[in-house]
């Protein structure tokens, strides 16, 4: 099993977020950078499956330099190598840019054997757009299993095998099957993320990590950054400051006042 | 400028890359697991086997000890700075992991036979056992060469009788060992020949009293232990036959540095605590810490726990570098631990009255940090240890 988890580096999820005046683009210098949560379930799953299965896991990260950090923390976690997709160019890139150049850093992967498994977090802790996965599935043709919970896998001998999951939905899940090689983004129901040993950080030093360019991978820098992209952040406001709540005094009819705040919400 | 460059200056208190990830990834653990659970422990004195099987998990329990025996092959340093980031949130979490590591582990690693380190370190750098080391009696502890414990050889085992005082780790469901110091014969000055030997839990004759209750570290394991014509094979012996005393002292050398880290860990935290708290609690219309006298008591916290962070990393750097670190580990010992007590007094000042609220870290952090001042070697012992070294 060749898998391969795409991961993002984010603002600290706890941190309060700020854009930049100039361009509308989140200021990342602002926080602390971390691994976006979602993505340390994504690649927990794979360690997992490679432990099952066997093979080889390598994530794929598109961000600025300081991203190495989150690239290391998967390695010190057990994944075996990094692609790194460096280029200024990216700089603003919308969510359908970014599926275009994980699709590219993936095609990439063709002369090494390929992969039959590529994994995402749903969502990214910053943008919350929950698209990218679909959209690289669609890019590479491949089946997308998204929302998972559950994940196993049936490999064949010599290659292929299907996957199936159970897809987290508002009221359940659905059971879903599909050919491999497959697309799946998982939720944090799925697992635990393991931390990493310190025999895991000092054998990360070790780990091969490709760092690629946008021309490496053969897309033109105007398909992505913030030129190429489809949608703009015209304008941004900060949140109002939260309301005070409102007070349910009980005198015997606390429930049913309860009821009807709710309704008035439309929560019930 | 002059021909000396950056290699040429101290380290000071920058860390290595790996020591940094690690360092952060204890910090996280930390903050994600062991601080929204601990109080509920601490206030029913139970011992957290969960955190401390995560604990195990990351390899926290094996990080001085090499791949070869079941560890991280990192070293006593990196220990610390995993010790320093637990101590942080939690000092009985901490203890629990310098006492396996350093009194638990560690003699086995250094004085063990092959065949003691290839039985008992696996388990022990996993986690999956706890090591203690019963060197205390209720008569006497500063005192270490004082042990009424006895032992003798009978044909090829060990019979050991005695009593050891406030032993951590040594009543836990997974403890798996108590090393001892007794007496084992006379030397020809007459003074005690005293020897270490392992004593597997469960060994016949073996009993462990119920838990002490304590002031502080009530979510780790403190226990009296009583011996009564307890036999265990003579190859439980640690070490050479009369290198006990010897032998212990250098383990508590090490140990130090550790409780050194310990007290800045706890130090560090009081900071931490004190700075949420004086800008988020206002008095007078505004928050505590717009007032000078808040905000140089949180600013001299500050300076004490980087000092004495100073201290215990050049101890440990000392140590590692296989040069003499004897006074250096008693000045980073006796400095963390007296400014540990003074930050823990201060924060809960910063708190007024939920400083004495037992739901506030704080207020752990106050209880916990008294015991720095007497375990492993208390502040008089600490300057006796200086004193000595400056040749009074
Ligand atoms: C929670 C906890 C956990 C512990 N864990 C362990 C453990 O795992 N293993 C273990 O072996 N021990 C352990 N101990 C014991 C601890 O190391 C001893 O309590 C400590 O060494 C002091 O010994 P003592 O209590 O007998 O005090 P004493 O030695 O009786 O000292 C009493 C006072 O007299 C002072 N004093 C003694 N001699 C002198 C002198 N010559 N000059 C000046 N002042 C002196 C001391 O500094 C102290 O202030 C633990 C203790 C506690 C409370």
């Amino acid at each position: 099993m060749n898998i391969v988890v795409c991961v993002k580096q984010v603002p600290d999820t706890w941190s309060e977020k700020r854009l930049n005046d100039e361009d509308n683009t989140l200021d990342r210098a602002a926080t602390d950078p971390v691994m976006n949560e979602m993505d340390e379930y994504a690649v927990e799953e794979a360690l997992r499956i490679k432990e099952m299965h066997g093979g080889e896991v390598t994530v794929l990260c598109m961000g600025p330099d300081a991203a190495t950090e989150t690239v290391r923390k998967s390695l010190s976690m057990g994944v075996d190598k990094a692609i790194h997709v460096l280029d200024e160019g990216l700089h603003g890139s919308d969510a359908l840019a970014t599926s275009l150049v994980l699709s590219a850093a993936l095609g990439t992967l063709a002369d090494s054997g390929g992969f039959d498994l590529v994994v995402l977090g749903s969502e990214s802790s910053d943008a919350r757009m929950s698209v990218v996965p679909a959209m690289l599935a669609e890019r590479l043709g491949l089946p997308q299993l998204t929302f998972a919970k559950e994940v196993s896998i049936d490999a064949a001998d010599g290659g292929g095998g299907t996957v199936t999951i159970k897809r987290l939905t508002d009221d359940g899940y659905q059971v879903i099957e599909a050919s491999l090689p497959a697309v799946v983004s998982v939720v944090e129901k799925i697992n635990e993320p393991r931390y990493p040993s310190f025999k895991g950080i000092m054998a990360a030093k070790k780990k091969p990590v490709d760092t690629k360019s946008l021309a490496d991978l053969g897309v033109e820098s105007a398909d992505v950054g913030l030129g190429g992209a489809w949608s703009a952040v015209e304008s941004f406001e900060t949140a109002p400051p939260r309301q005070a709540g409102t007070i349910v005094t009980d005198e015997g009819d606390g429930a049913s006042k309860l009821a009807e705040f709710l309704a008035s919400k439309k929560f019930i | 400028m002059t021909d000396v460059d950056a290699s040429d200056l101290p380290a000071g208190a920058r860390l290595s890359d790996e020591l940094e990830s690690l360092r952060k990834t204890v910090e996280e653990f930390a903050h994600d697991v062991v601080a929204p659970t601990i109080a509920d422990f601490y206030e029913r004195e139970a011992f957290p086997y969960e955190i401390v099987r995560q604990m195990g998990q990351m390899g926290l329990f094996g990080l001085p000890f090499p791949e070869e025996y079941g560890g991280m092959g990192g070293n006593y340093f990196a220990l610390c700075i995993a010790l320093e980031e637990l101590a942080r949130v939690d000092s009985s979490v901490a203890i629990t992991l310098e006492a396996a590591v350093s009194l638990g582990a560690m003699p086995i690693y250094r004085f063990g036979t092959e065949e003691q380190k290839r039985e008992w370190l696996p388990r022990l750098c996993s986690g999956e056992l706890l090591g203690a080391f019963g060197l205390t009696e209720p008569g006497g502890g500063s005192d270490a060469g004082a042990t009424l414990t006895r032992a003798r050889l009978d044909g090829d085992e060990w019979l050991i009788s005695g009593t050891k005082a406030f032993i951590t780790n040594s009543g836990t469901d997974i403890t798996g060992l108590v090393t001892v110091t007794a007496v084992t014969g006379e030397l020809p000055d007459g003074r005690k020949e005293i020897s270490s030997i392992i004593v597997p839990s469960a060994t016949p004759g073996f009993t462990v009293s119920k838990k002490y209750s304590k002031v502080g570290w009530n979510a780790s394991d403190t226990r009296e232990l009583s011996f009564t014509d307890v036999r265990v094979p003579a190859a439980n012996l640690l070490g050479e036959r009369g290198r006990g005393y010897a032998q212990f002292l250098s383990i508590l050398d090490e140990g130090r540095i550790a409780i050194a880290a310990l007290g800045v860990g706890l130090a560090q935290g009081c900071v931490d605590e004190s700075v949420k708290y004086a800008t988020t609690r206002e008095a007078f219309g505004r928050p505590i810490g717009d007032n000078q006298a808040i905000a140089f008591k949180v600013a001299d916290m500050e300076v004490r726990a980087h000092t004495a962070r100073l201290a215990y990393y050049d101890a440990a750097a000392r140590m590692l570098r296989g040069e003499p670190f004897k006074r250096q580990a008693a000045i980073a010992k006796l400095y963390s631990s007296e400014i540990a007590v003074t930050n823990a007094r201060e924060a809960t000042q910063v708190h007024g009255g939920y400083g004495f609220m037992n739901e506030y870290p704080v207020a752990r952090m106050w209880r916990d940090s008294k015991i720095l001042e007497i375990g492993e070697g208390t502040s008089e012992v600490q300057r006796m240890l200086i004193a000595r070294d400056l040749g009074l």
